[in-house]
């Protein structure tokens, strides 16, 4: 039995209504722990003053320099005594899921038995870089945790200017749109920057994240240095079959309205099926007796429309990779960056491809570690120095599917024009 | 004097997914052909081997009680042959390789509590930071807000009536953990920071602070003979940025410290290329327990958007049909000099055409 609890007139107003309460769910976990007893008066206290009151530290487990996420009271008495002192540390352990956040009721329930034994037992699946947050921990019980964790085969994420935690969609283990191995290609990359994650010493954090194909569910383009994002470059698959059963439900105005119409780069057609273009770079599918879907994969751009409308019907073709986006982040300091292409396409099927992914990855990497101020990150760095700079930096070539538009300035120093058409002739030459 | 025995980490990384999948996953990686969703909350998806899979996919609070998650287990270990998965959106997904379990698992799911839905065209669980449960910076809170909201859109999220799928995120500072979303909340700052300047100089690396303000309004000082820093309040656009590295520049403010409404941000491809998210109101107030204000103004808006856009239109794509002016007719918004942007780069967000819509 844990003590008395606080008066939470606030948190108690949030115990009502239909969505699941984690207030009622803390408040279960107080009949037994003081810490989240104290807990729900320090975050009453928040309620009613309007103002948070932790403050950060250093907290760690022996032989990482991150991980831990280390959280003090502020609330004092007058005699500089934590008010709520079983919950005057309240620390969180950012523990990396498997790809996919895929798991057994058998490693959950252990890991509640070991939250249980020596935290709070508030745990959040998952934080917004991907981590298992085990909330709520003194710094005494941070690496009795740890090591139980530890030893179930889990390790820390990353905090600070680190490599950060990963993660990764579905994918290949439930959804047709996989265009790569999600999760082979994040343990790939992550399993191969631990020391970067776990000893801090990058100018600033560092995340990557895999998205299976351009619906992008992982929101890697805005939320990571180096998006990898699943697409194909050869033709849309069709089936006939799907195709049919889709017409028969939805009908023509839905076709039109919803997949021929709302194409970006108009490559869809509805023709007489006998009027269909035979040219190699064309996929078609008939809809029903007479007409078919048209679809100029030259003039596509992988969006995925039409194959999220129509699914089954429509698919990625079959010679599959990724686009690799570098620079995305939100706001502070310069402004939201989105990524920006810096490989149109890499093929990710045999070991050599998922090689050359990582081989890009540490020159991206160390190239940041190196060229990086403090505090900026790769989205900020390419902005300062240029994007070409960047990607002669890590020794890739130009392409012109890394531009939205050629520029629309003149301000450019331009006497080395001649050698460098010269150069990239030569270069297409020789390829 | 010799040091305890410590035990050093195995610095084992990712775990291999693969021992965790559910067995029809495992089976079928890679080998998918389609899906459909046979009712709101539920996926098929058909592999080319002929395997079916069902997914079942219920609302949880992300911060959970292992008394809560324990009950997920038992859930999933009579219904779903002990396995689980979770969602971007703290969703949990329950598969089963047989149909007829999907209907019980769902009564299951509901009558312990757990909302059975956000797929398809609905609202989907809102991804949320971390508050004042547990940040150091927080303007707001997080789980309370998304318990609140989740309240009122709860049969949103239970259908799928939107015209396309709707993403909705909170953050309770400028720095936007919660990311790019259809419709975001975020805390606005409308005060300069309070300085305690007692304490900058023995917490506050002063130059990273300095070189960390996107306005250079932060300049060195002295202040009753310390050493200390002083903001350009004409300057400073109350971004928040020097507060993380200097907790002596309070920023935070029960009163100042408003709620901003963003709209349009989404990652997808599809369509329109990714967007960012654009400020449709601001200076709602920070009104705990239930921020009925902001309830009322994140309601309006998807009324507005599921009563007028046409189907597969994301709030970005609907707004990119109908304009602005009429986004801000249609909604009832009040559009501001505070919304015309002046930040670097902001002439591209300037209307450089003829293109109006009367």
């Amino acid at each position: 039995m844990a003590k008395k609890l606080h008066d939470t007139p606030n948190l108690d107003q949030l115990e009502s209504g239909p969505w699941p309460s984690f207030v009622t769910g803390i408040k279960r976990l107080a009949k037994d722990k003081d810490i989240m007893v104290d807990l729900l008066g320090h975050l009453e206290h928040s309620y009613q003053t309007r103002k948070g009151y932790w403050k950060g530290g250093t907290v760690g487990v022996f032989g990482y320099g991150g991980g831990i996420i280390p959280r003090f009271t502020e609330i004092k008495d007058e005699n500089e005594q934590p008010v709520f002192k079983d919950a005057a540390e309240f620390h969180t352990l950012r523990v990396m899921p498997p790809a996919g956040m895929h798991y057994n009721t058998d490693i959950l329930r252990k890991f509640c038995d070991i939250w249980e034994k020596h935290g709070s037992g508030l745990i959040a699946f998952h934080g917004q870089s991907g981590d298992i947050m085990f909330q709520g921990c003194s710094t005494e019980n941070v690496q009795k945790a740890f090591d139980e964790i530890n030893e179930l085969g889990f390790d820390l994420g990353g905090a600070g200017p680190a490599v950060r935690t990963s993660m990764s969609c579905v994918g290949a283990a439930r959804c047709e749109q996989s265009c790569f191995d999600e999760g082979k290609g994040l343990r790939k990359i992550v399993n191969a920057f631990l020391d970067d994650m776990h000893r801090p010493a990058l100018p600033y954090k560092f995340k990557f994240k895999f998205s299976g194909c351009p619906n992008d569910c992982m929101n890697s383009i805005q939320r990571s240095d180096m998006a990898i994002i699943g697409t194909w470059r050869d033709n849309i698959q069709t089936d006939e079959a799907l195709a049919k059963k889709w017409f028969a439900k939805h009908g023509l105005n839905e076709l039109v309205n919803d997949v021929v119409g709302m194409c970006p780069t108009r490559a869809i057609q509805l023709k007489e099926i006998k009027a269909v273009s035979k040219d190699t770079a064309v996929s078609s599918v008939a809809v029903n007796d007479t007409q078919a879907l048209e679809i100029n994969n030259k003039d596509c751009v992988r969006c995925m429309h039409c194959i999220n409308v129509m699914t089954g019907a429509l698919a990625p073709g079959q010679d599959r990779g990724a686009t690799i986006l570098v620079g995305g982040k939100r706001t502070l300091k310069i402004g939201d960056l989105m990524g920006t292409v810096v490989v149109p396409f890499m093929k990710l099927e045999t070991d050599e491809d998922y090689e050359q992914l990582l081989d890009l990855a540490k020159r991206i990497v160390d190239f940041f570690a190196e060229n990086a101020l403090e505090h900026e990150r790769t989205g900020e760095m390419i902005e300062r120095i240029g994007l070409v700079n960047f990607l002669e930096g890590i020794e890739l070539e130009i392409d012109p599917s890394m531009v939205a538009n050629p520029r629309t300035n003149p301000y450019v120093r331009m006497d080395g024009w001649d050698e460098e058409v010269a150069r990239v002739k030569a270069k297409q030459a020789a390829a | 004097m010799s040091q305890p025995q410590m035990r050093k980490p195995i610095e084992c990384g990712v775990p291999d997914h693969m021992q965790y999948l559910h067995p029809t996953l495992r089976k079928n990686y890679g080998n998918w052909k389609y899906h459909d969703r046979p009712r709101p909350g539920v996926l098929h998806h058909v592999s080319k081997s002929g395997d079916e899979v069902w997914t079942v996919r219920a609302g949880t609070q992300r911060q959970m009680d292992v008394y809560t998650i324990r009950k997920l287990c038992d859930i999933a270990d009579k219904f779903a042959e002990g396995h689980v998965r979770f969602t971007i959106r703290s969703n949990i997904e329950f598969m089963v390789a047989d149909e007829k379990k999907v209907a019980p698992l769902i009564a299951e799911l509901e009558k312990n509590g757990f909302p059975v839905g956000g797929t398809g065209n609905s609202v989907s669980m809102i991804a949320h930071t971390q508050g004042f449960l547990h940040c150091d910076i927080p303007g707001t809170d997080a789980s309370g807000v998304v318990k609140s909201l989740m309240d009122e859109l709860y049969e949103e999220f239970k259908n799928e009536q939107m015209p396309n799928r709707v993403r909705l995120s909170t953050s309770c500072c400028e720095i936007n953990c919660g990311g790019q979303a259809d419709l975001a909340i975020v805390i606005q700052h409308t005060k300069p920071p309070k300085i305690n300047h007692d304490l900058v100089a023995n917490v506050c690396e002063r130059p990273a602070v300095v070189a960390r303000c996107p306005v250079a309004a932060i300049r060195p000082a002295l202040v009753n003979g310390k050493p200390t820093l002083e903001v350009d309040e004409k300057k400073c656009v109350c971004c928040g940025a020097c507060f993380p590295p200097c907790p002596p520049m309070q920023i935070n403010d029960p009163e100042h410290s408003k709620l901003a409404i963003w709209v349009g941000g989404k990652n997808s491809n599809a369509r329109l290329k990714p967007q960012f998210m654009k400020m449709v109101a601001a200076g709602l107030p920070n009104h705990p327990p239930r921020w009925p204000e902001v309830a009322e103004v994140v309601k309006r808006i998807l009324r507005t958007y599921k009563e007028d856009a046409r189907p597969w239109e994301r709030m970005a794509d609907w707004i990119d049909r109908i304009g602005w002016p009429r986004f801000f007719e249609k909604t009832g918004l009040t559009f501001t000099k505070y919304l015309i942007d002046d930040w670097r780069g902001s002439r591209s967000n300037l209307n450089a055409s003829t293109h109006i819509r009367f």
